[in-house]
């Protein structure tokens, strides 16, 4: 069989399998009993709060960690007694780790000291791999005389050129400034459809993962709260821990009246009574006390001269607070019968103001991006 | 003007510190037994005696022993207990480095005496260099493990596993990466070891037997002759003029060191 190299059809085998994986150090447990599966070919990230355990977890597929119980399977096979050497994983790490007593084609070469190629078999690989990440020309310097978006690049290079099955990546932008950073994710992005190996990214920024990964494991207190692609966990996340984890979520309290099989029939503060459907609680649904979510980008302001929504429904309040992005403005608004302020973001466009602080508005909103919460 | 008193102090410090050192010199290249000022003329025959001095000689010989000696077993042990404490944690580490670091602050004729009694009486060693060397190792291993700890500590933990990560062994990344990273650290403190042991007085005098006198305790003993004196001045001259030696070549490594790594220069001995 041969393997597509597109990722979209290239069948999903698994690479990596998790199964119960336990890590405990004395009573602290870092990681509780995580099982699943990462796909060959796939970004996958691992995101949470620091101590949440996504370290661990890498490491524990490094090989720097062992596990304290179940088992890890790397492409089949168990990685019980293997050591970090002999396994078919490299790393990137936050600190780029690169050598700083070698020059950059030195560093890169690292790993090909035990390979059996001929000297200039190694130094084309080394040459590929410093082009593969834009660094051509620069295999003499000295390796600390590099800037950090550079380092981050040795480190790649140096990592890939053993064509390991997995890539890890330990938040490897964070020491980067804000434009190196979203330049270096697409870049990451690119290089991992081109060269087609499984990279798996730990990161606390929720926004890195939405844009690089095809899955995402939003993990907490050593456990994987929700794995999804990162629209469905953007849309649809299965609890308000994971909503507001990910982006802005606003939160309403509300009483599920009836549960059907479809249609969950619900009382909502300062929306009234309203209905949505069962794929709109990826939690589940039980009646009694809950909340329900929406992003601030799914309700609309009404300004006078709009045509009246004919889909949506339309709510009113005052605006208690005005911040204004440029492409974007932020408003905080208080709904009539509500305690507190929810927050709506409207895209500017010319010839529409920007409404003032203290002003009555109408909202609009549709009952289907509504989220529930248990 | 201001900053006058200040200049006059500092002058005067160094005019403490060094003139002393200056009659060394002086007086070895003096036609005179007699250590004191008009100077009669010049000589070389000082230092002449000194070549043909075997017991003196001999003195050098035992203090170059020890001191090489001394440096190498304090580095080892400061590399081990430097490696130690940087990289693993075990119960009463605190304690226990506590306890290794306290030769320090102790008083060397205390542990003279302490390690004279327990030689002597308590192992019934006879005295002689080996006894000296590990009496200086003593002291001289608290020097290393602070010198070896700041070197250990500065290197990223990350490296280590990199390299284990590409491929190699536990032991190969000990000496592609952490060895030469720290190398600098050891070479310092392999000088300062040696340097501590050359001319240490107290220790050698209670710990080497008869026959192994080092070269401190051979020199004191010689100030009993006045006319040897001249003689401790010319072999005075010539340790001056090592010390600078041997610590300009170690600026120049911990310099070099520094700048291949990358690393900012801190400040060093000079």
């Amino acid at each position: 069989m041969t393997e597509s190299q597109d990722p979209a059809t290239r069948p999903a085998r698994p690479i990596i399998e998790l199964r119960d994986v336990e890590k405990y150090y004395g009573d602290y447990y870092a990681l509780r009993k995580i099982s699943t599966t990462i796909r060959q070919g796939e970004f996958f990230s691992l995101l949470g709060p620091s101590g949440c355990g996504k370290t661990t977890l890498l490491r524990c597929i490094a090989g720097f960690e062992e596990l304290s119980g179940g088992a890890l399977l790397i492409d089949g096979r168990d990685m019980n007694g293997v050591p970090a050497n002999n396994r078919p994983t490299n790393m990137v790490f936050q600190s780029y780790a690169i050598f700083p007593h070698l020059t950059v084609e030195e560093n890169v070469g690292f790993g090909l000291r035990r390979d059996p190629g001929t000297k200039a078999e190694k130094a084309a690989r080394v040459a590929e791999a410093l082009e593969m990440v834009g660094l051509k020309g620069y295999g003499k310097r000295a390796a600390h005389a590099l800037s950090g978006g550079q380092r981050q690049r040795v480190a790649l290079a140096r990592a890939l050129i053993l064509k390991p099955k997995v890539l890890l990546l330990d938040e490897p932008l964070s020491a980067l400034d804000k434009k190196m950073r979203e330049q270096m994710q697409s870049e990451l992005r690119k290089l991992q459809r081109q060269v087609g190996i499984t990279f798996i990214l730990v990161t606390h920024d929720q926004e890195e993962a939405l844009i690089m990964s095809d899955r995402i494991a939003v993990m907490f207190d050593g456990e994987i709260a929700q794995l999804d692609s990162p629209e469905r966990l953007y849309r649809r996340p299965v609890s308000r821990k994971v909503a507001e984890f990910i982006g802005i979520m606003n939160f309403l309290p509300a009483t599920v009246v009836e549960v059907g099989a479809e249609q969950v029939a619900l009382d909502v503060g300062g929306l009234g009574r309203l209905s949505i459907t069962a794929e709109q609680c990826p939690g589940g649904a039980r009646t009694g006390t809950a909340s329900v979510g929406f992003r601030p980008e799914t309700m609309t302001l009404l300004f006078e001269g709009d045509p009246e929504p004919t889909r949506a429904r339309v709510a009113e309040g005052k605006v208690t607070e005005v911040v204004y992005y440029g492409d974007m403005t932020y408003y905080e608004v208080l709904l009539d019968g509500v305690e507190k302020p929810i927050q709506i973001s409207m895209r500017n466009v010319v010839g529409r103001p920007v409404l003032q602080r203290g002003q009555r508005t109408r909202v609009a909103w549709d009952p289907a991006a509504l989220v529930l919460f248990g | 003007m201001k900053g006058r008193g200040f200049r006059i102090y500092a002058i005067a410090y160094l005019v403490f510190l060094y003139a002393p050192i200056v009659l060394l010199p002086i007086f070895a290249f003096n036609n005179s037994t007699i250590i004191s000022f008009p100077l009669v003329g010049f000589t070389t025959k000082w230092f002449a005696a000194l070549s043909d001095d075997t017991s003196l000689l001999l003195a050098v010989r035992h203090s170059l022993i020890v001191a090489v000696s001394v440096s190498i077993l304090a580095t080892t042990f400061g590399v081990f207990a430097a490696r130690a404490t940087t990289r693993y944690d075990f119960p009463a580490k605190g304690g226990i480095m506590g306890l290794i670091m306290l030769p320090l602050v102790l008083p060397d004729i205390i542990i003279a005496v302490a390690l004279l009694g327990a030689f002597t009486n308590i192992l019934g060693v006879s005295l002689n260099l080996f006894t000296v060397i590990l009496g200086h190792t003593l002291i001289a291993t608290p020097f290393t493990i602070a010198i070896l700890n700041a070197a250990f500590q500065s290197l990223d933990r990350s490296l280590e596993e990199a390299a284990y990560d590409l491929g190699e062994t536990k032991f190969s990344t000990f000496r592609l990466i952490i060895l030469p990273l720290v190398a600098p650290g050891i070479i310092s403190s392999m000088l300062i070891a040696f340097t501590i042991s050359l001319d240490e007085y107290i220790i050698a005098a209670f710990l080497s037997g008869a026959g192994s006198a080092t070269l401190p305790v051979y020199i004191f003993s010689q100030f009993r002759f006045p006319q040897r004196v001249p003689i401790i001045m010319a072999l005075g001259t010539i340790l001056v003029c090592l010390s600078v030696l041997l610590l300009t070549v170690a600026e120049y490594f911990r310099r070099r060191g520094i700048a291949k790594a990358g690393g900012k220069d801190t400040g060093g001995f000079l």
